[in-house]
Order: structure tokens, then C-alpha cells, then sequence
């Protein structure tokens, strides 16, 4: 009880890092023939920003983030985290992505685990564990194996065991794409209260010109394979936001516009 | 079930509950008073003519059956006070039929009116008597039969496993071990026989190395397979998260490949389980196999089915407790056949 009483509270660093993504392109080799993705990407990400890469399907958006997470190196160009090359994938920079891809033969509690086991702290640090799976609601389902869950609940789960790592940055690449609208809603706000708690930067990959302007602070319109950067634009609004605010829809004409779309709007 | 009216129910409920109980005992408790039936008439076919042959346990064997039946319809009759008990009896009441009636006829066949020639065919209790006054060499063979299979089928286990999942991973042990796999793999291990017993130091080291030739093939092509199939997507969770090659390899790939690994292992105790037959036939002293093999030289038919049935139920004990373990271990996934 004593050392419990004098045990300093865990703290979450969350400092979000700086992110900067220097002349990137890249290319796919399909049989031989070289099939360009990305062409001549800069972009700098301030710490604890909330970015949103807006594009249409197809275009390279995800691809960039595998070469933010350091999943793959790009053909030219730098990324670095914090003014640090980034060469690996490192737990600093955790990615959500569209489908859950727990494990499904571990439960909750052990696929949250999962990062913390793989860089050998879990024995000390189990607390963090539930932390994370409380932090998205999930406490009476820790037991629970992936096939048993909801495509919300596995989504939630995916997200503590990015968060339990403590990132720096958060990638996250369509992670609500595949959700029912309501829990998708539910979902984006859950999303904007831990990036105002936690502080981490966060890259967000999306075709939902919507969820863009209402989750981001900057968001980076695409254009058509290979992906170049059409517009960033800023949206000065905090957080939470309505969806109906005129200005967001204004922004939101806007942005479709930029994507062809300006026709049904 | 909102059309029905109040009346209408209370008239059902009625009169299902004058007539239910004892209709319901009488409906479940029939086809267990057929079971008895079934075994009264198979301990009569051995009790009520006299044997064409010389067998000693005609009478035992009567008696035995008529237990049978006596306990069977004591049970399915009062099965409502016998609990779990009673259930799995009613349940296997019909299977019970089936095999009285089949004793029955049997017996009829064989001993009692020589419909089926009579060595090749013995009667229940030729069979009954191998069990009683041969055990002691029944017991052997079967130890035998078990620590050659065991020891075989753990070491081609674990060699198939630990080659699926090298070839599976690295690309340059696949280089090297594919092509000897596909030349070597796909012949039957049985026609390493006559080579393996002449240049192994002793005839139970060749057959053990046959076994585990048997085992390990598919368990090798199936773990390969599995670790080959795990999806890129984990691979990616897991490198992001901060997961070292080694991890990746033991806590992503091979619990992923294991329901693949469990087909394999099933696979190859099927294979070895005939390596283990041929090789106790033709070189080994002891086993089941050769107990076959030593049973026709003496004609004496009776023992080989008995020593047949015995051997069908160690390898259906085995796959029973391969499923066993595995259900141990794949609770995670849904929708596994039972055994």
C-alpha cells in the first residue's frame, strides 16, 4: 500500500514529433514496368498537428503513410521523424489501419500487449495494458478473442494497441473506412478527445472529405496517381466542431471542387 | 405467435400436460428396450445351440451379453434418475441395437450354423478368448507397437515442423530443401524398406526412421504452406509496433500457421500409422504388426481380428488426442470439426 501511495502516477509523455517529408516520390514495379505513385511530395507536419491526407481511392495516399511508418523506403527523397531519418518502423510511430488486423489467436488484451511484448517491457509494464484498453472502453471484453467482436469493438482495440506504445506520431490509414456511420461518428470524437489528451501527431488518411475538416486542423488534398499535393488548406476552427457550421461546408465545397467533384455540389 | 389466443393455449397446454410424461418415457425409453432386446437375442444365439466348433468362452460370452441387456434396459427405463448417465444411453441406444443384432447374427453365422466358412470367420467368443488367454503377448505388441510409433512420429514431428517453417521463412533454405523435398517427399516410406534395414544399425531404428519419414513429409508441406499464407497485414502490425525478426517469426508466423500445422500432423499420423504395420510385418520383432503377421503363420484368425481391433483403437485414440490438442490450442478459431 505504501509503495502503491508514493508509486509516481504514469505519465504519458505525448509529445507529438515533428514530421517532414522532403521531395518523396515513388514507384511501384509491377512486372518490370515502374508505375509512379508519388511524385515530388514535401510536406511538414508540425508537432501535436492532426493532418488529414485527402484523396481519391487509388491515388498513393496510403503509400505515403507505409513510408511515414517506415514500412518501406521511398525511391527518392527523405522522411524524418523529429529531424531523425527514418529508415525502420519504430513504436514512436504507430499505425491504425483500414482493416483491424488483430491477431486473431490472441485475445483483447494479449493483441494489445503485442507492442510492448515485442520490445521486451511487458513484464514491468502490464499496467499500461489496461490503461489502454480502458482508455477506449473495451475493459469488460479483455478476455474476448477478435471473432467475437464487433467491427467497432475490433477497431477500438486496434487503437489501444497503437496507444498503449505511446506514440509520437499516429498514423492512421482509413481506420473508420469500414464502420457503420453511427459508430463511425461516435468514433471520430472519440478520435479528436485522445489527440487533445494525449498530445501525439497525427496523420490521418481519408476519402471522407467530411471526416477530413471535421477531425483536422490541416488538410492535404491530393491529386490523382501519382499523387502530388494539390492544396493544403487550414481549418481554424476547434475543436468540437458541428457539422453543419457554414464555414465547414464552405471548406468542404471547396475541397470537392478540388477533387472534380464541384458538379454535385 | 400473436394470432394465438389465451384459450387456445390453455387448452394445448393442457392436454399436453395430461399426455406428455408418459408418452415421452415410452418415446425415449423404446429404442433402449430394442437395444435389449437386440443383446437378449445375441447372449440366446449363444446360449440355446450348441457350438459346431470347440470354443471355451461360449457360455461366458452368453451370459455377458444377457448383463448387457439387462443393464441396458434398467438404464433407457430409468434414465430420468441416472443423469448424465441415462442420457449418453438413450442417445447410443439405436448404435446399441445395431450391434446386438449384428452379434446376434453373427454368432448365428459362425458358430452355431457355419453360414461363413468357419476359420476364416470365428465367432464373438473365439475373439473374447484371445483377449483373456492370450493378453499377456497382446500386451507386448501393443507397448511395442506404442513406443515405435511415439518415439517415430515425435521425431518426424518435430523435424517437419521446424523444415516447414524455415522453408516457409527463409528463402535461401527454401533454395536448398524444396527441390530434395519434392524428390524426396512423395514416395510412400514403405518403399524405403528393404534399403533402411540393411543399413540401420538395428531393424527398430529403421523403422523409426520410416515413421518419421512418413510424419514429416506432410507435416513439413502443410507448416510451410501455413507460415508461406500468413498475411503480410500482421507482419506490418507487428514491424510497426517494434517486433524483431525472431517475433515475427514465433509470435506471428507460427501461431498463424498452426491450424495448418494441425492439418499436416493429422496428415502424417495417418501415413505413419501404415509405415508402422508394413515395417512390424516385415522386419521388426514385436508390435501389432507383427503379431498379425506371426497370427496367420499359426491360422490362428481369431487373434488377428482381435489384434485388428485393438490396433483400430490405438489409432483412433491417437487422432482423438492429436484433436484433443489441438482444440487446446486453436480455441481461437471458430468452427473446428469435432472428432
Amino acid at each position: 500500500m505504501v509503495a502503491h501511495a508514493i508509486a509516481e502516477p504514469i505519465t504519458y509523455p505525448a509529445v507529438g514529433a515533428s514530421l517532414d517529408i522532403e521531395n518523396v516520390s515513388h514507384a511501384f514495379d509491377i512486372d518490370g514496368a515502374l508505375l509512379p505513385v508519388l511524385q515530388d511530395v514535401s510536406l511538414r507536419v508540425e508537432p501535436r498537428e492532426f493532418v488529414a491526407l485527402l484523396g481519391p481511392s487509388g491515388c498513393g495516399k496510403s503509400t505515403l503513410l507505409r513510408l511515414v511508418a517506415g514500412l518501406e523506403p521511398p525511391r527518392s527523397g527523405v522522411l524524418r521523424e523529429d529531424g531523425a531519418l527514418i529508415r525502420n518502423p519504430h513504436p514512436s510511430r504507430v499505425v491504425v489501419f483500414q482493416d483491424p488486423t488483430l491477431f486473431p489467436w490472441r485475445n483483447v488484451w494479449d493483441n494489445v500487449a503485442l507492442g510492448l511484448e515485442a520490445q521486451g517491457v511487458l513484464k514491468h509494464q502490464r499496467q499500461r495494458v489496461d490503461d489502454a484498453i480502458d482508455l477506449v472502453g473495451l475493459s469488460a471484453f479483455r478476455n474476448v478473442y477478435p471473432h467475437q467482436l464487433s467491427g467497432g469493438m475490433a477497431q477500438r482495440a486496434a487503437l489501444a494497441r497503437a496507444l498503449v506504445n505511446d506514440p509520437k506520431v499516429l498514423v492512421l490509414d482509413e481506420p473508420l473506412g469500414k464502420l457503420d456511420s453511427l459508430t463511425r461518428i461516435a468514433m471520430q470524437t472519440e478520435l479528436v478527445s485522445l489527440w487533445q489528451r494525449k498530445g501525439f501527431t497525427t496523420l490521418l488518411v481519408t476519402h471522407d472529405a467530411e471526416e477530413a475538416l471535421v477531425l483536422a486542423n490541416r488538410v492535404i488534398v491530393l491529386s490523382e496517381r501519382p499523387a502530388k499535393i494539390k492544396a493544403d488548406i487550414r481549418v481554424e476552427r476547434p475543436h468540437p466542431r458541428h457539422r453543419g457550421d457554414p464555414y465547414l461546408a464552405d471548406l468542404r465545397r471547396q475541397v470537392l471542387g478540388l477533387l472534380g467533384l464541384e458538379a454535385t455540389w | 405467435m400473436s394470432t394465438f389466443s389465451l384459450s387456445d393455449a390453455g387448452i394445448v397446454g393442457a392436454r399436453r400436460a395430461k399426455a406428455t410424461p408418459f408418452l415421452d418415457w415410452a418415446y425415449a425409453s423404446a429404442t433402449g428396450v430394442l437395444a435389449g432386446i437386440a443383446w437378449i437375442a445375441f447372449g440366446l444365439s449363444c446360449l440355446l445351440w450348441d457350438d459346431l466348433g470347440d470354443w471355451s468362452r461360449t457360455h461366458a460370452v452368453g451370459i455377458g451379453a444377457l448383463i448387457i441387456a439387462a443393464a441396458t434396459l434398467v438404464g433407457t427405463l430409468g434414465a430420468d434418475h441416472l443423469g448424465r448417465l441415462g442420457r449418453e444411453l438413450r442417445q447410443r441406444a439405436p448404435w446399441l441395437t445395431a450391434l446386438g443384432l449384428f452379434l446376434a447374427l453373427w454368432e448365428a453365422a459362425t458358430a452355431k450354423f457355419a453360414w461363413l466358412p468357419l476359420p476364416f470367420f470365428p465367432p464373438p467368443q473365439a475373439i473374447i478368448e484371445v483377449y483373456t488367454d492370450d493378453l499377456p503377448k497382446l500386451f507386448d505388441s501393443v507397448i511395442a507397437s506404442v513406443k515405435l510409433q511415439l518415439g517415430g512420429y515425435l521425431i518426424g514431428a518435430a523435424a517437419g515442423f521446424l523444415t516447414g517453417v524455415s522453408i516457409g521463412w527463409s528463402r535461401s533454405i527454401g533454395y536448398w530443401v524444396h527441390p530434395v523435398l519434392r524428390f524426396i517427399g512423395p514416395l510412400p516410406a514403405t518403399a524405403w524398406l528393404p534399403i533402411a534395414f540393411f543399413t540401420f544399425p538395428s531393424s527398430w531404428s529403421a523403422s523409426t526412421f520410416l515413421i518419421a519419414l512418413a510424419t514429416a513429409f506432410p507435416v513439413t508441406v502443410l507448416t510451410w504452406s501455413g507460415v508461406a499464407s500468413v498475411s503480410n497485414a500482421y507482419y506490418d502490425v507487428a514491424r510497426t509496433l517494434g517486433a524483431k525478426p525472431s517475433f515475427l517469426v514465433t509470435k506471428v508466423a507460427i501461431p498463424a500457421a498452426l491450424p495448418h500445422v494441425f492439418v499436416g500432423l493429422f496428415m502424417g499420423l495417418g501415413s505413419s500409422f501404415a509405415v508402422l504395420v508394413v515395417a512390424e510385418m516385415i522386419g521388426v520383432k514385436a508390435g501389432l504388426g507383427w503379431y498379425l503377421q506371426w497370427a496367420q503363420g499359426w491360422a490362428a484368425y481369431a487373434n488377428m481380428y482381435a489384434a485388428l481391433i485393438v490396433m483400430s483403437l490405438l489409432c483412433s485414440s491417437a487422432i482423438t488426442l492429436l484433436f484433443r490438442v489441438r482444440d487446446r490450442l486453436l480455441v481461437w478459431q471458430r468452427g473446428v470439426v469435432k472428432w
